[in-house]
């Protein structure tokens, strides 16, 4: 089963991509979504040496919800920043955000969601892999900011990666 | 029936413009490019899948299909906008470090360094040994 299959969720990822694009499920849709599905986790073993686990029970759903949800009432708040601040009374910032997780997934994911999330984009990390330098358009508080992003985002990562 | 569609449809489009527009007029008046790189951001997430959403409600009820389409682009998008927005920022770190840009460096000023040693990796190679470093094996 391991060597048929060295990663699961990269191949019902590329199944369901693969039937979304299609648009149809056809049992030759699947036929061939379930080749690709076989073969291509095989020939991209190299391009992931020790992945990390993951887990995609209850704390990824919660994750993904909670995301969203950040996403629509951020979109919101950087909405009225736009039309209606003045741009001298931005407080835009540098936040440092310290990493405790410990694969490159992980980090890269959470970079990701800080970026989706409107107000705040992430530019880089550290040489060392645990700073991450966080602009944020418009913040009261640096360290009440950074503990949301720790506590919100961070602590969910953690239990998702293994 | 299809009045309320229609209804659903529109406010979704005119929704997905609105913040389209927001987005751009952003880009437009903030200051300096890391303030500007908030816009795109935007209009990308909330924006576009108002716009999506549209369009998955306009193909069910009018021509009686359902499309997934709209689900792969937005998971396309949401694998590669922030990877952009991440680029542009670090080259504007760059730019700005090297005093190439011959442009205010923004509200926030220069970024702070990274604890007491040590630097961002646009400027110095990633460290091996460490537990998020790629350049293990």
């Amino acid at each position: 089963m391991k060597r048929l299959l060295p990663h699961p969720a990269l191949s019902a990822m590329l199944l369901i991509v693969w039937l979304l694009m299609a648009n149809t499920i056809t049992m030759g849709g699947i036929v061939l979504g379930g080749f690709f599905a076989l073969i291509l986790p095989k020939f991209t073993q190299p391009f992931w040496p020790d992945r990390p686990r993951m887990r995609f029970g209850r704390a990824f759903l919660t994750y993904l919800a909670i995301v969203v949800f950040d996403i629509v009432v951020a979109n919101f708040q950087v909405a009225r920043l736009i039309l209606f601040r003045r741009n001298r009374d931005l407080r835009a910032r540098w936040l440092i955000v310290p990493i405790e997780l410990t694969t490159p997934e992980a980090i890269t994911m959470l970079a990701g969601t800080i970026s989706l999330t409107p107000g705040t984009v992430s530019s880089d990390v550290s040489a060392d892999g645990r700073y991450l330098l966080v602009h944020a358009l418009d913040v009261a508080d640096d360290a009440a900011e950074v503990a949301r992003i720790k506590t919100r985002y961070q602590a969910r990562l953690q239990r998702i990666f293994v | 029936m299809s009045a309320i569609a229609d209804i659903v449809i529109v406010s979704l489009l005119l929704l997905g413009a609105g913040f389209a527009l927001i987005g751009s007029w952003g880009l437009v008046r903030l200051p300096t490019t890391m303030e500007r790189l908030h816009g795109p951001t935007k209009a990308t997430t909330l924006g576009l899948g108002a716009l999506l959403i549209a369009s998955v409600v306009y193909f069910q009820t009018r021509l009686g299909i359902w499309t997934a389409h709209e689900l792969l682009i937005s998971l396309f998008l949401f694998i590669t906008a922030p990877i952009s927005a991440n680029m542009i920022a670090k080259v504007h770190l760059h730019r700005a470090r090297t005093g190439a840009a011959n442009e205010p460096i923004g509200i926030a000023g220069p970024p702070p360094r990274p604890g007491e040693k040590g630097d961002w990796a646009t400027f110095e190679a990633p460290k091996r040994e460490t537990p998020a470093s790629t350049a293990n094996s």
